[in-house]
C-alpha cells in the first residue's frame, strides 16, 4: 500500500471521481478473477439480482394484487393457483412476497443513504477539526453504541409511533455509529498525508480540502462497508416489521407476515415461514455477496 | 418498573447465558477446525453453516423450529420456561434452573432445560456464527506466524501446535467478539422470547410497548444498555488478564 497510496492520491486531486487509467482496469480485472473463483459469493450475487430483478418487475410476476381479498379461497394451502398459499383475507401470499421485495429495497436504500450520510459527516467533521469538536461527537456515537441496535431501534419507534417512514428513521438513527467511526479514523489517517499538507501550505480552506481531499479518499471504503451492512438493515427492519412496529398492515411487509401467520402456525405453516424464507434468502444473498467482496479487498488472503 | 425488572431480568439472563455458553462450546472449536483444515470440506462446510447463522431471522428459525420439534414431532416441549403440570420449585434466584437443583427438584429440572433447548440453540447459533468466523481468521493470522513455524520445527505434533501455541494467541480477538455478541444476544432475546413465550426482559418490553407501558419500554431499554456497558467492560478487562502487553 505504501508507494500506490500517494499516486492515487494525487490522481483523485487533480480528477475527483472513479479514477480511469490501466491500474484501475487491473485492479477490476482481479476483483472479477476472485468473484469467478468463490462459488459463494456467485450464488450471493444470484439471490440479490433475483430480488432486484423481482422488485423491478413485481407487477409483471405477482399473478395477483397484493392487498386483493378473497374470502372464497381464505387459507389455502401452497398450490398451482397460489404457490405459496393464501392468507386469512384470501389474499395470495407469492403476490405480497413479490411485493414486498419493494419495500425491503426501499429500506435498504433510504437507511443506507441517511445512515451512510451522516455517520460519513460526523466522522469527517470529527476527524478533520480534532479536538473538542471530535471529544464531543465521538461522545454522542459512543451513547449510542451503549445500546444493542436494535432495543434502541424498538425504543426510538415505539416513541414515534409505528409505522414505516419512522421505522427507516430509526434504523437510520441507530446503524450511522460505525461509519463515523470509520470515516473518523480514515479521515485522521489522510490528514496527515503529505498532499494534504501542500494543500493547505498553498491556502485551501477547510471546506475545500475536505470535499476534494478528504472525502474522495474515504468515500470508497464507506461505500464497501454500506454494502456490508445490508443484510443488517433487512434483519432489523424484518425483526422491527415482526413486531408490529414497522409498516402496517395491509402493507405487504416481510417481517409483519411472518408475525400476521404466527396464529395460523399449527394448520397453517406457510403462512409465515414462506415469507421468512424470502427474508431469509435475501439477507443470506447480501452476507455472501459481502463476505466475497471482504475476501476481495483482503490482502492476507492473496499471500 | 423496579419490581417488573426484577422479575422479568433473570429469565431472560438465563437464556442468553445458555445461548453463549452454547455458541462458545461450539463456536470456537469449529472456528479452530476451519483454520486448521484451511480450504478444505470442513472449512467450506463451517463457512457455510456460519454464514447461514447471521443470516436467519432469529424470529423465523424459532417459528420453523417450533413447528417441526414441538407441534410435529413432539420432540421437545414448547413455549414457556415449564410445562403447566410441573409444580415450579420455590423461587429463591429466580434462576429456574438453579431453583430446581436447590430444591432437588429433578423433575421441574429436567423439564425446564427441555424448555430451554430450542429457544437457546436459536438465539446462540447467530453468535456460534460469529464466533467460528472469528477464531478461524484470528486462527489463520496466527498460524502464519514465526513462533509457529518454529514450534512446528522443533517436532511438536500439530494438535499441540495447534491447541496449545496458537489457539491461546488467537483466543483473545475472540473474547473480544464474544463481548460483542452478546449485545447481539440481548436484542436476539427480545424477539426470541416473543417467540418463545420466554418471560424476560424483552418480552416484557415489547408487551410495554403493546400496552402503551411507556416507563416500562424505557426503563428496560436502559436496563439493557446499562448491561450491556457492564459486559463491554468485563471484556476490557478480559482482554488485559489475556494480554500482559496491554495495561489498563
Amino acid at each position: 500500500m505504501p508507494s500506490s497510496t500517494p499516486a492515487f492520491a494525487s490522481e483523485a486531486d487533480r480528477r475527483p471521481g472513479p479514477v480511469a487509467g490501466p491500474a484501475r482496469h487491473e485492479e477490476l480485472r482481479r476483483a472479477y478473477r476472485l468473484w469467478r473463483r468463490s462459488p459463494l459469493s456467485i450464488v450471493g450475487t444470484a439471490l440479490i439480482g433475483l430480488v432486484l430483478v423481482v422488485a423491478a418487475l413485481a407487477p409483471l410476476i405477482a399473478p395477483y394484487d397484493p392487498l386483493a381479498q378473497d374470502f372464497a379461497v381464505r387459507l389455502q394451502p401452497p398450490s398451482r393457483a397460489h404457490w405459496f398459499g393464501t392468507d386469512q383475507f384470501g389474499r395470495d401470499i407469492f403476490s405480497r412476497v413479490v411485493f414486498g421485495s419493494r419495500i425491503a429495497l426501499e429500506i435498504i436504500l433510504i437507511v443506507s443513504v441517511i445512515s451512510g450520510g451522516v455517520g460519513a459527516l460526523t466522522g469527517w467533521i470529527a476527524g478533520y477539526f480534532g479536538g473538542r469538536v471530535d471529544e464531543v461527537l465521538m461522545r454522542v456515537t459512543d451513547m449510542f453504541l451503549a445500546f444493542p441496535s436494535l432495543v434502541l431501534a424498538m425504543a426510538f419507534a415505539a416513541a414515534l409511533g409505528p409505522s414505516l417512514p419512522n421505522m427507516i428513521f430509526a434504523i437510520s438513527l441507530v446503524t450511522w455509529t460505525p461509519y463515523a467511526r470509520l470515516a473518523r479514523g480514515e479521515t485522521l489517517r489522510t490528514k496527515s498525508m503529505d498532499f494534504v499538507e501542500a494543500a493547505r501550505a498553498m491556502g485551501a480552506s477547510d471546506a475545500r480540502i475536505i470535499l476534494r481531499h478528504i472525502v474522495p479518499m474515504t468515500v470508497s471504503i464507506l461505500i464497501v462497508q454500506l454494502t456490508l451492512r445490508m443484510g443488517t438493515i433487512v434483519l432489523t427492519a424484518a425483526g422491527l416489521g415482526f413486531l408490529g412496529l414497522g409498516a402496517q398492515p395491509p402493507t405487504p411487509e416481510w417481517g409483519a407476515m411472518v408475525s400476521d401467520g404466527r396464529n395460523y402456525l399449527i394448520d397453517q405453516w406457510w403462512m409465515s415461514t414462506l415469507p421468512g424464507s424470502a427474508i431469509a434468502a435475501s439477507v443470506l444473498g447480501f452476507n455472501l455477496l459481502g463476505d466475497g467482496i471482504r475476501d476481495m479487498l483482503d490482502p492476507r488472503l492473496r499471500r | 418498573m423496579g419490581p417488573g425488572v426484577q422479575q422479568y431480568f433473570p429469565a431472560t439472563v438465563e437464556l442468553t447465558f445458555s445461548a453463549i455458553l452454547l455458541a462458545i462450546v461450539l463456536g470456537i472449536p469449529l472456528g479452530v477446525i476451519s483454520a486448521a483444515r484451511r480450504n478444505q470440506v470442513h472449512d467450506h462446510t463451517a463457512r457455510v453453516f456460519s454464514i447461514v447463522g447471521v443470516s436467519m431471522p432469529v424470529f423465523w428459525t424459532g417459528l420453523v423450529l417450533m413447528l417441526l420439534l414441538y407441534y410435529r414431532l413432539g420432540w421437545l416441549p414448547g413455549p414457556g420456561r415449564l410445562d403447566l403440570e410441573i409444580l415450579a420449585p420455590p423461587s429463591r434466584t429466580r434462576l429456574l434452573l438453579l431453583d430446581s437443583l436447590l430444591a432437588g427438584n429433578w423433575e421441574a429440572l429436567r423439564n425446564a432445560i427441555g424448555h430451554l433447548i430450542m429457544p437457546a440453540f436459536v438465539l446462540g447459533y447467530v453468535a456460534t456464527a460469529t464466533i467460528a468466523r472469528m477464531t478461524r481468521s484470528s486462527m489463520l493470522d496466527v498460524l502464519y506466524q514465526d513462533y509457529i513455524r518454529t514450534a512446528r520445527s522443533k517436532g511438536l505434533r500439530e494438535r499441540v501446535v495447534i491447541l496449545r501455541h496458537a489457539l491461546r494467541n488467537a483466543l483473545i480477538p475472540t473474547v473480544t467478539v464474544i463481548g460483542l455478541v452478546f449485545g447481539g444476544l440481548l436484542e436476539g432475546s427480545v424477539l426470541t422470547e416473543t417467540i418463545f413465550a420466554w418471560p424476560g426482559l424483552g418480552r416484557y418490553i415489547t408487551t410495554g410497548y403493546i400496552t402503551l407501558d411507556y416507563p416500562a419500554v424505557m426503563g428496560g431499554t436502559l436496563y439493557i444498555a446499562v448491561v450491556f456497558s457492564i459486559v463491554n467492560l468485563i471484556v476490557d478487562l478480559t482482554y488485559a488478564v489475556l494480554d500482559p502487553r496491554i495495561r489498563l
